[in-house]
């Protein structure tokens, strides 16, 4: 037996990347050779895209819902399709991820509030179907004289008052995907639980808006460019706010490629409002706003997934903050 | 059922769950301070289980070639050297010194005599630690909160199991957990069972069910898993503590029987002697969903921002 005798597993100074022996002490943590401790999750790019499309969906059944409502029927159209779409797409990625795809039907088995993912199968399944039946509406309205037909005249007539439900159910679609991301022992996300929600929802509003800028008419964008410029500044605010708070785990979403996706995603975000704010009557500018802006969403949710799954990978991120804890004598505890 | 300390703080899971009159909590404690690394609980649990191999790797560190828990291994020994004193007394690295063999206990004077180790102290500088690694089968578990289709449950003994059957593979559970234990089975469907599938320890059930002791505590020989009554266990455990402090060994710590602690107590807990990181154990690890309130309020007041923003965009001037 000839193998080098190493100390405690593996100790390394903190924010270095190569192993080294160091002897002071509040400047390393101890892994077992250098091990993960809790597991990344076994999702992959499936995820990060439903975080992205839900939240286009979402936004875009609230932008035609109040398009309906104020007499904007190209805005209505481009957001009841928007949301459909990206709607469709959120179903196919999350049954795609599942280990067993043909059980998909058994997260409806039980209603558990301890499980995000279980409440947020029940978002998705009381939002589906009015997005749905909205968007139904909407494509019997584009056949010319589709509503002269006794079902379809139903259906079409249903496009309202399911449009309305769909837009009011839909903001905690955008919403409880942060808190799926954050009810884990993922470093990077549950650290982020605070903000993370905020940033979802701002990012989702700069991606319907985008959408409804890049296919609406021009004559009615106003209210996307509104919705667009918000959510950036939202998501940008709230983003800064949650690096700030998440201590040492805040690190992973400035390396590698979270740090990639990260810079990507400001960059078109912060582009994306800007030109938003500048295009007027551009038909040219508003539509390569609204493209930067929805390019930044997906970048934000690529970026926040590769950031936890990053943090999970490396023991730092689950040691450093627990010693903390436990070396200024405050670890976590039941009192009363 | 839900109580105040439903999502964190000390309960009776099995009682929380809603059984009545269930029997005791059972559980582990794995007392590593007698553990020799034998590794019979890995293929006790792999026999007994049928939990598939783990691809027969080599990982170029100590005697592990099996690395961690996982979705294929059930139990895991862990192999630590480390140049210390075999009695712990905080020393740390002195001049480095290869060994070629591994320092063991002698029986009663906790000094082992090491030919040519060069020191001048006569205390060897060198020792091995070696852990046996399970599910915690957590008071507060975060895998089977998080479970969305109920798959994962409470048994009657307190423990946590997942039904293969009702499992859909929605791989929640893996992240959730603060110790890295439960994983989706990865391979190929036609000669594996259960891929796709979150897979972990059961403290055998099945075993459990016909009054059998669980097959790595059987199987090992130093009774360094025992298996037993949690609360007959943790008395077991405090008393072992304090010898080993009388023998002198103060690094004896207990891991995971706090009933007060992130996760409400552990099932199956540990006697170490050296802080948990070294073992790959996370140092003071909580349920995460002991924050869910506070993320659903969160989520709340972001969704009524996205709703109030919509209507907001609506308003103004038209062009």
């Amino acid at each position: 037996m000839t193998h080098t005798v190493e100390g405690q597993g593996r100790r390394r100074r903190r924010g270095g990347d190569r192993a080294e022996l160091s002897m002071v002490p509040d400047a390393e943590f101890t892994s077992y050779y250098g091990h993960q401790i809790v597991k990344p999750s076994p999702w992959e790019a499936d995820i990060p895209a439903y975080l992205f499309a839900g939240g286009l969906a979402a936004g875009s059944s609230l932008l035609a819902a109040g398009a309906d409502l104020t007499g904007r029927p190209g805005l209505r159209r481009a957001g009841r399709l928007g949301a459909i779409s990206a709607l469709t797409f959120s179903m196919a990625a999350l049954v795609h991820d599942l280990g067993r795809p043909e059980r998909f039907v058994n997260m409806l088995r039980v209603a558990k509030v301890t499980s995000p993912m279980s409440v947020g199968t029940w978002i998705l399944s009381t939002y589906g179907p009015f997005a749905a039946a909205a968007a139904a509406a909407e494509l019997v309205d584009l056949v010319p004289g589709a509503r002269r037909i006794g079902l379809l005249r139903l259906v079409s007539s249903l496009g309202r008052p399911a449009g309305v439900i769909a837009g009011v159910t839909a903001p905690p679609v955008a919403a409880y995907t942060a808190v799926l991301l954050a009810d884990t022992s993922t470093p990077s996300w549950h650290a982020a639980y605070r903000e993370l929600p905020f940033v979802f929802v701002g990012s989702a509003a700069a991606a319907s808006g985008g959408l409804g800028m890049l296919t609406a008419p021009t004559r009615e964008v106003g209210p996307a460019r509104n919705l667009a410029i918000g959510g950036a500044v939202l998501e940008t605010i709230m983003e800064r706010r949650m690096e700030r708070s998440m201590g040492i785990t805040a690190e992973p979403l400035h390396a590698g490629k979270a740090g990639a996706l990260m810079r990507a995603a400001k960059s078109l975000t912060i582009a994306g409002a800007t030109g938003s704010l500048l295009a007027g009557r551009s038909r040219t500018v508003a539509a390569l706003s609204g493209a930067a802006l929805l390019a930044g969403s997906v970048c934000t949710r690529f970026g926040v997934f590769e950031a936890g799954q990053a943090s999970a990978r490396d023991p730092k991120y689950t040691v450093v903050p627990q010693r903390e804890r436990l070396e200024k004598g405050e670890p976590v505890r039941y009192r009363g | 059922m839900t109580g105040r300390n439903s999502l964190f703080g000390p309960v009776d899971p099995a009682v929380e769950a809603g059984y009545q009159d269930p029997p005791p909590r059972k559980g582990f404690f794995t007392d590593t301070s007698i553990c020799i690394g034998c590794k019979a609980c890995e293929v006790a649990c792999k026999e007994w289980n049928e939990v598939p191999d783990d691809g027969f790797n080599f990982l170029g560190m100590s005697y592990d070639n099996t690395g961690s828990l996982n979705a294929d291994t059930w139990r895991h020994v862990a192999f630590i050297e480390q140049r210390k004193p075999v009695d712990g007394d905080g020393a740390g690295s002195r001049t480095p010194v290869d060994l070629g063999m591994p320092a063991r206990h002698s029986r009663n004077g906790h000094e082992v005599q090491l030919p040519d180790s060069g020191t001048d102290d006569d205390k060897p500088d060198f020792r091995w630690l070696m852990s046996s690694d399970v599910c915690k089968h957590c008071t507060h578990a975060a895998c089977l909160d998080v479970c969305p289709t109920g798959s994962l449950f409470r048994t009657e003994f307190g423990t946590v199991v997942v039904q293969e059957d009702i499992c859909n593979g929605c791989g929640y559970c893996v992240p959730a957990c603060p110790y890295g234990v439960i994983e989706r089975r990865k391979g190929d469907k036609a000669t594996k069972k259960n891929v796709g599938i979150a897979q972990k320890c059961t403290l055998c059930y099945d075993r459990l069910d016909a009054g059998q002791r669980p097959a790595c505590a059987q199987a090992c020989p130093t009774e360094s898993i025992q298996f037993g009554d949690l609360g007959e266990l943790r008395e077991r455990a405090n008393q072992r503590v304090a010898k080993l402090h009388e023998a002198g060994i103060m690094d004896a710590r207990l891991y995971g029987n706090d009933p007060d602690d992130g996760v409400g107590g552990t099932g199956a807990f540990f006697l170490l002697l050296d802080e948990p990181e070294v073992y790959g154990f996370p140092p003071d690890p909580v349920v995460t969903t002991r924050d869910l309130p506070r993320m659903y309020k969160g989520a709340g007041t972001a969704a009524a921002a996205l709703l109030a923003g919509a209507v907001l965009s609506f308003l103004g001037r038209r062009p």
